[in-house]
């Protein structure tokens, strides 16, 4: 192996342990950590372990600052206040998310809030998404539940009652794909839903 | 008489104007409500009228609130316009219609979770068996303190001062007093208005450096400076107002910690130290 490479080698080795060890209380690293841990090519060591994490399905996910994606190639200062993520590159299947801890009706209520909170230019009142999530999820589980999405990190809430997306929305969540995809949804049938069988299924045992 | 009539009704105008463009810019009315030519022509027609401060104050502030309207428009068509629009009552109308297995399953399509690890490695088990080794029992570190009962009396300023109690001056003096060492070693040392941190608390012997970096803690929290840190290059510099700035305080703050340990001070000495 060249010099070279054994370098590149040893940065992704470290770069994977800064991205996938929670170093602070949120996940994801700043840029400018990687920068000083790196040095200043951290952007090329980041593309390789990207590269290299395409094969597990996996991606290094850059979030700018305040939302602020640049158009062209970011710069390096753009790149420092960044924070960088792995996530998934993929999707999950409904099964996976009940794997990974989520019940269908809190991701519903999930994906529902940060719908309507983009529709609202990315701020709308708790009680407006509380009586959307209400017509479908049961009362007592809809103020829990924006609790928890604001816990996770996915919403925030100000004084004034009003819910914004977190930073783990925008880390993890493609809005622009969401509200596309939400669109061109058809007119659907009403099936029985998954959480009832679980009902059922708990209520059997 | 028609003139105050007309200034009376000005005000009465331009206060309406304030109370529409505030419950414009707290999202209770939508922005394009106001006609803004129309708000401009009546500002106009009554500014030659305005003699009052108030009434000239009056006048700014409705300029002042008609121009939160117009960005408030401005953000509006530029949201509109961007490929993340999509008409919130269409949206909304899709949010209800839509069951929730298929919002699940457009969601999950969108929805890339981050990934991270919990797990110990040899590398912490040795650094936590190394700290349970050096650790002194509970017995040890929480000895009872030996108590002797002595006698109330009373004690003198100078005593107090000995004993370092309290300090030979007034506290706030001598803060004004290093404030000001501060704004004249930035004058004679320091380059676009501040100094490394460590060049202003730094002092011949240890002591004197933990007196000066605990009275420089002072100032910043006190509004008589700031710290500017730049983390890459690990330099911390302090730069003095010029007047204190109260709102400071009121501010959220943080706290920033700054070790001034023995070894650092040594460093600083032999110039080591950035």
């Amino acid at each position: 192996m060249s010099k070279r490479k054994g370098v590149y080698a040893a940065k992704v080795k470290r770069a994977t342990h800064m991205l996938f060890f929670r170093r602070h209380q949120k996940p994801g690293v700043k840029g400018w950590e990687l920068h000083k841990s790196l040095g200043a090519d951290y952007p090329k060591v980041l593309d390789v372990l990207d590269d290299y994490l395409k094969s597990l399905d996996l991606q290094v996910k850059t979030v700018f600052e305040e939302e602020k994606t640049p158009t062209e190639k970011p710069t390096l200062e753009a790149l420092d206040k960044a924070r960088f993520y792995v996530t998934l590159r993929g999707d999950l299947t409904p099964k996976e998310s009940k794997m990974i801890g989520w019940r269908i009706d809190d991701l519903a209520g999930l994906a529902i809030a940060i719908s309507y909170i983009i529709s609202k230019k990315g701020q709308a009142p708790r009680k407006d998404v509380e009586d959307l999530l209400a017509e479908k999820i049961p009362g007592w589980k809809v103020g829990l539940n924006i609790d928890r999405y604001i816990r996770y990190g996915y919403l925030s809430q100000d004084d004034n009652q009003l819910l914004y997306l977190d930073w783990r929305t925008r880390a993890e969540v493609d809005q622009k794909a969401l509200i596309d995809m939400l669109l061109n949804v058809e007119a659907q049938k009403t099936l029985p839903t998954e959480s009832s069988e679980e009902e059922n299924e708990e209520e059997a045992e | 008489m028609q003139t105050t009539k007309n200034v009376k009704l000005g005000r009465e105008k331009l206060q309406r104007i304030i109370e529409m463009c505030m419950a414009i810019e707290a999202h209770a009315v939508d922005p394009f409500l106001l006609d803004v030519d129309d708000i401009i022509k009546v500002v106009r027609e009554y500014f030659p009228q305005w003699e009052k401060p108030e009434d000239l104050n009056l006048d700014a502030e409705t300029i002042h609130h008609l121009a939160s309207v117009i960005k408030l428009q401005s953000e509006w068509v530029k949201h509109r316009s961007t490929s993340l629009y999509a008409d919130p009552f269409l949206l909304e109308e899709k949010i209800t219609q839509t069951p929730r297995e298929d919002m699940v399953g457009v969601f999950l399509k969108a929805w890339h979770p981050v990934m991270e690890m919990e797990q110990l490695s040899l590398h912490s088990l040795r650094e936590a068996l190394r700290y349970w080794e050096t650790l002194v029992p509970i017995a040890e570190r929480w000895k009872q303190f030996d108590i002797t009962l002595v006698e109330t009396g009373t004690a003198t300023r100078d005593e107090l001062i000995k004993q370092r109690i309290l300090g030979d001056k007034v506290f706030s003096e001598e803060l004004e007093k290093f404030w000001l060492e501060l704004k004249e070693a930035v004058a004679k040392k320091g380059r676009d208005g501040k100094l490394p941190y460590w060049d202003f608390i730094g002092a011949e012997t240890y002591e004197e450096t933990v007196e000066r970096a605990f009275l420089t803690s002072f100032l910043i929290t006190y509004g008589y400076a700031t710290l500017e840190i730049r983390p890459l290059e690990e330099e911390t510099f302090i730069i003095p107002f010029k007047k204190p700035v109260v709102k400071i305080a009121t501010q959220q703050s943080i706290s920033i910690p700054i070790a001034v340990s023995y070894d650092s001070w040594q460093k600083w000495r032999r110039g080591e130290l950035e």
